[in-house]
């Protein structure tokens, strides 16, 4: 019995805690300033600026990371952390963990948050309701600051395109630095497809040609984890993007009118409905986490999953030596769509946020700009098998199969990359109301039609909802 | 000397009523100060905006759904765990056959069975909800129940457990009752052997059977552990968070087929644009619900003790 009683006792003390903080914080904050409700961010420690320390962070002045422990563990910012500390003659305090979220509202509630997050994982604050209420820090003077690497240049200069689009939630301040870089796509194995002498396909209607052959060998040709079924997304929403164009991913992005009820969504939707009728997916797939449905792959049972690029580190335990993992890029209905072959899904993740009412912002992005550097990036993506965002970082570097490909497949793609902010601007909507229209479209139990009725209805009824921050593309 | 009775008793109390109201009673009364505002619980600042998440809540078709959720398990949880609790714990006090001078006895190999039965306790719900969703796991070679269906030829009963809607909120109440039915097993064989002997002895010279005893001795004599069970379990069963979060897909799917309020309640906190005054009106109907239901069970199961 213990444990409920005690989950449920943990959850009242939070609150407790928060509660009894915020009547005394927001009496300081009355004593404090005259303007009442908007309070300036407190008064940095700074440092003198020089060539070594662009930001001005102020020497022995203390430091607090709170990092999301997940499929890239926490090393890396140890790493990142342990340069800070013998620059800045302090250690960082650090928690790594994988409750960011209930673990970190008090304390932005009672206005004593960490320095530094990343506010990652299942269980992490909303960054874009945390940076509408004026919680982070607007990242621009690190934006401008010059590289550890190499004075001569700022650190804007260096990260991948979109990295930026990627921290903003519909203005130009950047609240949120995204860190990984994340190739998504159909990843397979190569070892299986050269055995079987099959080749990736370009279109729809060769898909469906080639998952015959493959159902025909005896495996399943896709598997998706059911208990998070929003992974099906990373291909289909990016689909729709390469076969209507990017207008038509922003219009869904935007919640306008109708956006879901144009030919690109009722082409790809349809697409899933005859996977399903054909009993493409490997059974069971509706109730598998992702690890589940990793090994199920990774074992062979199904040949293509709809993924991100951290899957090559998250895998890796039950992925055969010579699994040789490779990531396909998106498929539509051929030449007719508006976006060539070779357009990929790709977005900066990991979202790196700093406290506006820390103690010390400054060492939160002297922390990011450590990060940002050569030795730090070569870390990351050595020991994680992921891409950073910072440009050409992987150069140099001797890629696993799964990153190689990535790397290639971003390189070929050029400027044809696709971003769904809906996965993070609306993150509800895109997992659990939609999620859930794709796990009944993925088991046969709804048409491609109600799918597009329930997603429209469901797209006008977030719109509607005044408590959901409304972004825009700009 | 009266006086200072009363400064003793009154020293002894204060500390744990004070601790009490603050850290029991005081998040109560918050709880509902908050659910009167908007507030987001990531500053400090709140504004009231009234009964206007209690409104929300009413016209919110997902809340409805979730209650019912957590009614059925009311309903359900309850019933089967302490009828099998009652059950297990009748065969191994009272249910073997005679054997010797001892009139009363359980099943052979009782005492080991309570260690078995009692196993679940000493697991964390966590721990407990990670392994059934391996033993949910689809995969007909992975997944321990479909590989063991498939092993005894039972194929066509291989399901996707926590993926078919028709069946989710099932495996997750059959959990939820494999976890609790152990402590009840332990708890009713202490009420049981607490009964006297002799009762049970002479009911058997009446030539009473195995059934008649249980339902006219031992059940009427526990009435009051079971009722107490009834209330413990009805709140285990009105909470279900940490067996749906864990193992359900989706965070209470498959499309929303076993959310419950509390599930609900923390996803509106914590992820869906932090609305904590929204969370609040929800856990104020939590504790409507509740107490409604600890007043009514505590009311009808009340009669007069019977003194043995």
């Amino acid at each position: 019995m213990g444990s409920e009683l005690n989950r449920r006792d943990a959850l009242k003390r939070a609150m407790a805690i928060g509660l009894v903080a915020i009547p005394s914080a927001s009496l300081l904050s009355a004593c404090a300033s005259d303007s009442g409700g908007d309070k300036p961010a407190k008064a940095a420690p700074t440092g003198a600026k020089s060539a070594n320390n662009p930001l001005g962070v102020k020497k022995g002045a203390p430091l607090e990371a709170f990092i999301f422990k997940g499929g890239f563990g926490d090393d890396y910012v140890k790493a990142a952390e342990s340069v800070y500390n013998t620059e800045y003659g302090i250690s960082v305090k650090h928690t790594g963990t994988q409750g960011l979220g209930p673990k970190l509202q008090p304390r932005f509630a009672s206005n004593t948050p960490p320095d530094v997050m990343d506010n990652s994982g299942a269980d992490n604050l909303d960054t874009a309701a945390l940076a509408k209420q004026g919680q982070l820090l607007d990242l621009t003077p690190l934006l401008d600051a010059a590289t550890v690497d190499d004075p001569s240049k700022k650190v804007r200069d260096v990260l991948i395109a979109g990295t930026i689009e990627q921290g903003q939630f519909g203005t130009q301040a950047m609240y949120a630095l995204n860190y990984a870089f994340t190739v998504y796509g159909t990843w397979y194995s190569n070892k299986l497809f050269q055995d079987k002498g099959w080749e990736y396909p370009k279109s729809f209607d060769e898909m469906i040609t080639l998952a015959g052959k493959i159902k025909a060998a005896g495996i399943a040709p896709f598997t998706y984890p059911g208990k998070y079924p929003y992974y099906v997304h990373f291909d289909l929403l990016a689909q729709i993007g390469k076969v209507g164009g990017k207008d038509v991913l922003n219009a869904i992005d935007d919640l306008e009118d109708g956006a879901f009820q144009v030919d690109a969504v009722k082409q790809v939707i349809g697409y899933y409905e005859e996977l399903a009728a054909k009993k493409y997916f490997l059974a069971g797939s509706e109730g598998m986490t992702h690890i589940q449905m990793q090994t199920a792959w990774t074992k062979g049972k199904a040949a293509l999953v709809a993924n991100g690029s951290w899957v090559e580190n998250e895998a890796a335990p039950t992925m055969p030596k010579d699994f040789d993992l490779a990531v396909g890029p998106l498929i539509g209905t051929g030449d007719s769509d508006k976006l060539p072959f070779g357009t990929l899904y790709a977005a900066a993740g990991e979202p790196y946020i700093v406290s506006a009412h820390g103690k010390n912002p400054t060492g939160g992005m002297e922390l990011l700009r450590i990060m940002l550097s050569k030795k730090q990036t070569d870390n990351f993506t050595n020991t994680t098998k992921s891409l950073t965002c910072v440009t050409g970082a992987a150069e140099g570097l001797t890629l696993t199969p799964g990153l190689a490909s990535a790397s290639a497949a971003l390189k070929a793609a050029g400027p044809n990359v696709l971003n769904a902010r809906i996965q993070d601007w609306y993150v509800k909507l895109n997992q659990e109301t939609i999620g859930n229209l794709t796990a009944q479209l993925l088991t046969g139990k709804l048409t491609a039609a109600k799918w597009i009725e329930g997603a429209q209805k469901a797209a006008d009824a977030t719109k509607k909802d005044s408590s959901v921050p409304k972004f825009k593309h700009v | 000397m009266r006086h200072g009775k009363y400064r003793f008793i009154i020293g002894f109390l204060a500390v744990p009523l004070a601790l009490y109201g603050v850290l029991v009673i005081s998040p109560f009364v918050q709880d509902f100060q908050i659910s009167m505002t908007n507030w987001s619980g990531l500053t400090p600042e709140k504004h009231w905006v009234g009964l206007a998440n209690y409104r929300k809540i009413i016209h919110d078709d997902l809340f409805w759904k979730a209650l019912w959720h957590n009614v059925l398990l009311l309903l359900i949880v309850p019933v089967v765990t302490l009828a099998l609790g009652l059950f297990f714990a009748f065969m191994l006090n009272v249910g073997g056959r005679r054997k010797g001078s001892a009139s009363v006895a359980g099943v052979r190999g009782a005492g080991f069975y309570k260690i078995i039965y009692f196993f679940p306790q000493v697991l964390s719900v966590t721990v407990i909800a990670i392994l059934w969703q391996q033993i949910y796991n689809p995969d007909p070679e992975d997944g321990l129940l479909n590989s063991l269906l498939g092993h005894i030829g039972l194929t066509s009963l291989q399901q996707s457990w926590l993926g078919d809607p028709s069946i989710a909120l099932a495996c997750i109440m059959a959990v939820m009752i494999w976890a609790n039915v152990g402590f009840y097993v332990v708890l009713f064989s202490a009420g049981m052997s607490s009964i006297p002997g002799e009762i049970y002895e002479a009911s058997l010279l009446d030539g009473a059977t195995r059934l008649t005893t249980f339902f006219r001795i031992t059940l009427p004599l526990l009435r009051d552990t079971v009722a107490t069970g009834w209330v413990y379990m009805g709140i285990i069963a009105m909470d279900a968070f940490a067996y749906v979060q864990l193992m359900s897909v989706n965070n209470g799917g498959p499309n929303e087929t076993t959310d419950v309020v509390p599930l609900l309640l923390y996803k509106t906190a914590f992820r869906d644009n932090s609305q904590y005054g929204l969370a609040a009106a929800m856990g104020v109907a939590m504790l409507i619900v509740t107490l409604v239901f600890a007043v009514l069970t505590l009311r009808l199961s009340r009669r007069e003790r019977i003194e043995f």
